[in-house]
């Protein structure tokens, strides 16, 4: 059974054709890698996933409903988290703050028991800050809990992004280039963290150009180039793939 | 340790605040009481331009909403002005509503400009007379004095310390509002809204509730505007009471409510200390908006990030 | 019919005047993406200078009231020019890197400031222009009476909006006021100084808008503190309603607006005249925040 499924996506851009045509499903408790080179349309097909962009064509459905004109924070509450590429943290905020806002959308407390703290309220809030310090003991942020997110290193901003995606207590966590800036140290840390995640049940999808961690992790692989899917597979087939090899020659340092 | 000294000096403070009409003259009583005045407008400003950081420079409109309703009903149907507090928070909140709806997702600066328009219609409203209730230009006038539990609210000191009790009840409110899910998310879209929305934060929503809450809160002081006052009319909500607002919480401190406390005692008793000075207030605040963008963006007291209780207790544990 | 086309000439020298403002508004947000707040009290500091300069120097008796009126504008332009120079240099160019909202905030600023600083040096009460230096002739057209200053406003409007335009459109300095509105990163790049194009900008457009201030002030007869404030928000709404950063836009947003507002004062209500122009920006940006020409102003999410 398959949780997320995408069937013939297109989105154009004026005249440029950002993804064309594009089919995958992603498994139930499975990592799935989406590769390609650079303006392959990867991004944009997370963006059409979680809603900040609408597709011109096609559908994408989530534990078979379709999440075709849901605002963003809906296709979240669904349980579909995401990180972003270029980190989007609250940076002036603390990094359990961060987390806090992931935890937002499976709390209740409206403007009126925020305001009055009543007993309920109170409870609700205990009980997400102490999920937020899990989720930050999960990605070893712990001891950063009361610094300024701005403040944490570049690799520990990421990894803040992706506990505050677990706040949102995700069935499908949507990582677009997690290990991009980090060293090696952090990157093996980062494929056992992907492990762990997927160990908790939750099924990742996550876009990468560290080939030597897609490998690793993911056991799907789909690959997109200028906006069309060309390969879909195991990370052995991929690498024998001819299209792929051909795509990637000389533009990346897999 | 600190937490309890910091309660001692509060209490202090608050004490010597509580007993000041009996030593100052009644003007100076009632400069008191204007910076209270400002003080909880610049409370509720703060939600929406402080907090979730969405321009707004016409909240004198919606402090206008509430000051008429409390005029209009008091002076035709005869209703205790004091008892229309809660519709006043209605009518302002729902004005908001209805006008804030098809501009929340306007960028920053254009939010700014139409709530500027939005605040001068209102007002060239006021005074075109609209639907005959607001009486023009001279405004409304013959509102009956409130009172509270038999006692006739009349001189300053009886509303220095109605707008004492409001201020610190604001105090408190918008305190536990802070350190609650509603608080966090007007920072989160204020800090990052697209983000904010990626972590399931329905930000439209919020832009909204922000508007509309402390246009509620702006619509009570109006309330207690009029019944102090006894005669509203256009002239005291103009672009320039926006303006005031404005400043004092960007100047004292945006999402800091000591920050806008110490704004309002600043921006409102500054001109009184120094009346020689008074026509160039609006001058100073000009230049010190200015240089405080480009020496110091946060304002005079900048809010301190909130602190959690980290240990997971088992229940009981609580803030003072 | 007859009442129609007075206010149609009417609604047109006024719209010219708010043009030329809008001008201002349009060419700085073009490159800086900023709403200049204080644009609006450049306009006044113009109607004040001409003002003091036309009665302490007494041009127009020396050389004659077209001469005298020409050299006048020329000084006004310049002097107003150096004070948006100056505004860039201390209130915007420290905010370059800041957050946009800084940088509103300190327009706004700048903006209280300068006309708080009009009303210290001039006095709170209005000031009366010399009522002799323009031709007082009526033009009888098509049946109509027209002032022929009503014709001079929109034709002298008319001369400067075009050499704006061509300014910007066939000089090498043009040319780069528009790559740098279009990507300051790539103009950099391709050599241009963009610290140069927005001073210049910051030059160009108080120019016009002192000149317009000027003419308001010869045109109506007298000035006070605050007519910054309405003239600004308007042409900021006529810069809108063409479509914000785009100059020919803002020319006809500004005619365009003129003659809404004249319509409206005419046919629908002479009381409620200044809330006819904060209805259409309000509209216009709900409905179409592109304006008739321009760029998305909606938040991008």
């Amino acid at each position: 059974m398959s949780l997320l499924s995408i069937q013939r996506l297109t989105k154009n851009f004026g005249g440029l054709t950002a993804v064309n045509n594009v089919s995958f499903d992603v498994e139930q408790g499975s990592v799935v890698g989406l590769i390609g080179p650079n303006g392959a349309g990867k991004t944009t097909v997370f963006n059409l996933i979680t809603g900040i962009y609408q597709p011109d064509q096609g559908a994408i459905s989530f534990e078979q409903a379709s999440l075709l004109r849901l605002p963003t924070h809906r296709i979240v509450s669904l349980g579909i988290a995401r990180t972003f590429q270029t980190i989007r943290l609250f940076q002036n905020m603390s990094v359990l703050e961060n987390v806090l806002a992931g935890c937002h959308c499976r709390m209740k407390s409206g403007i009126l028991s925020s305001m009055f703290h009543f007993p309920r309220q109170q409870r609700e809030e205990r009980a997400a800050i102490d999920r937020a310090l899990k989720a930050l003991d999960f990605v070893g942020l712990r001891d950063q809990a009361e610094n300024l997110s701005k403040n944490l290193s570049y690799g520990n901003q990421r990894l803040l992004e992706i506990a505050r995606a677990l706040g949102t207590e995700p069935r499908l966590l949507v990582l677009d280039e997690p290990a991009g800036g980090m060293n090696e140290n952090e990157t093996a840390q980062l494929v056992s963290l992907i492990e762990r995640i997927r160990g908790m049940g939750i099924t990742v999808l996550l876009i990468e150009h560290d080939m030597s961690l897609v490998m690793r992790v993911c056991e799907q692989i789909v690959v997109l180039e200028y906006g069309s899917k060309i390969a879909e597979g195991s990370p052995e087939e991929i690498q024998r793939n001819e299209r792929v090899i051909a795509a990637y020659l000389g533009t990346e340092d897999g | 340790m600190s937490i309890h000294r910091k309660n001692v000096l509060g209490a202090v403070f608050l004490a010597i605040l509580g007993l000041l009409p009996l030593f100052l003259n009644s003007y100076w009583v009632d400069v008191l009481n204007s910076i209270g005045i400002y003080a909880i407008l610049g409370l509720s400003l703060n939600l929406i331009v402080g907090h979730s950081g969405l321009f707004n420079l016409g909240h004198a409109a919606f402090y206008a909403v509430g000051a008429y309703t409390a005029a209009i009903l008091n002076t035709h149907f005869h209703i205790p002005v004091l008892w229309l507090l809660p519709l006043c928070a209605l009518t302002a909140g729902l004005f908001a509503l209805v006008i804030a709806r098809p501009i929340i997702h306007l960028r920053g600066d254009y939010l700014c400009i139409v709530t500027i328009g939005i605040g001068e219609i209102v007002r060239i409203a006021l005074i075109n007379n609209i639907f005959g209730i607001t009486g023009g230009a001279n405004g409304i006038f013959g509102i009956s004095r409130p009172s509270i539990l038999g006692l006739t609210l009349r001189t300053p000191t009886h509303f220095f310390y109605l707008i004492l009790v409001f201020t610190l009840l604001t105090i408190f409110l918008f305190h536990l509002l802070e350190y609650s899910r509603f608080g966090r998310a007007l920072n989160f879209l204020r800090e990052d809204a697209v983000a904010a929305e990626g972590s399931g934060i329905n930000t439209a929503h919020y832009k909204l509730a922000a508007f509309v809450l402390g246009a509620a809160w702006a619509g009570m002081v109006g309330n207690i505007y009029a019944a102090k006052m006894t005669i509203i009319s256009p002239e005291s909500f103009t672009f320039w009471e926006s303006v005031l607002m404005f400043a004092i919480v960007i100047l004292g401190g945006s999402g800091s409510i000591f920050g806008v406390l110490l704004g309002a005692a600043l921006i409102v008793g500054l001109p009184e200390l120094f009346r020689e000075f008074a026509s160039a207030r609006m001058l100073v605040f000009g230049a010190a908006m200015v240089a405080m963008m480009i020496f110091r963006t946060q304002g005079i007291l900048p809010p301190r990030p909130r602190s959690y209780d980290l240990f997971e207790t088992v229940e009981g544990e609580r803030k003072a | 019919m007859e009442q129609f086309f007075q206010q149609l000439t009417n609604g047109l020298a006024v719209g010219s005047i708010y043009a030329l403002i809008a001008l201002g508004y349009t060419m700085v947000y073009g490159v800086l993406k900023l709403i200049n707040f204080a644009h609006s009290d450049l306009f006044t500091l113009g109607a004040y200078l001409g003002l003091t300069l036309l009665t302490s120097m007494s041009l127009t008796d020396r050389l004659g009231p077209v001469w005298g009126v020409l050299i006048l504008a020329v000084m006004v332009m310049g002097f107003v020019a150096l004070a948006g120079a100056l505004l860039d240099r201390v209130a915007y160019r420290p905010l370059r890197e800041s957050p946009r909202l800084s940088a509103v905030v300190s327009a706004l600023g700048a903006s209280i400031f300068l006309q708080n600083t009009v009303m210290l040096i001039y006095g709170a009460r209005l000031l009366v222009y010399p009522s002799n230096i323009l031709p007082k002739t009526v033009l009888h057209l098509f049946g109509l009476d027209i002032p022929l200053v009503r014709i001079l406003v929109l034709c002298v409007s008319l001369i400067m909006m075009t050499g704006l335009y061509l300014f910007i459109q066939k000089t090498r300095i043009g040319t780069a006021i528009r790559a740098a509105a279009i990507d300051q990163g790539a103009a950099r790049l391709m050599g241009i100084d963009v610290n140069r194009v927005i001073l210049l900008v910051f030059m160009l457009g108080p120019s016009l808008g002192g000149a317009a201030g000027l003419m308001v002030g010869l045109y109506y007869g007298q000035v006070n503190f605050t007519m910054g404030w309405g003239y600004g928000l308007k042409a900021f709404t006529a810069a809108i309603l063409g479509g914000i950063g785009n100059i020919p836009g803002a020319m006809v947003g500004g005619i365009l607006l003129g003659v809404i507002e004249a319509m409206g004062a005419a046919y629908l209500s002479f009381a409620w005249k200044d809330a006819i122009a904060f209805l259409v920006l309000i509209l216009i940006l709900i409905v179409r925040p592109t304006g008739l020409l321009g760029e998305r102003v909606a938040e991008k999410v």
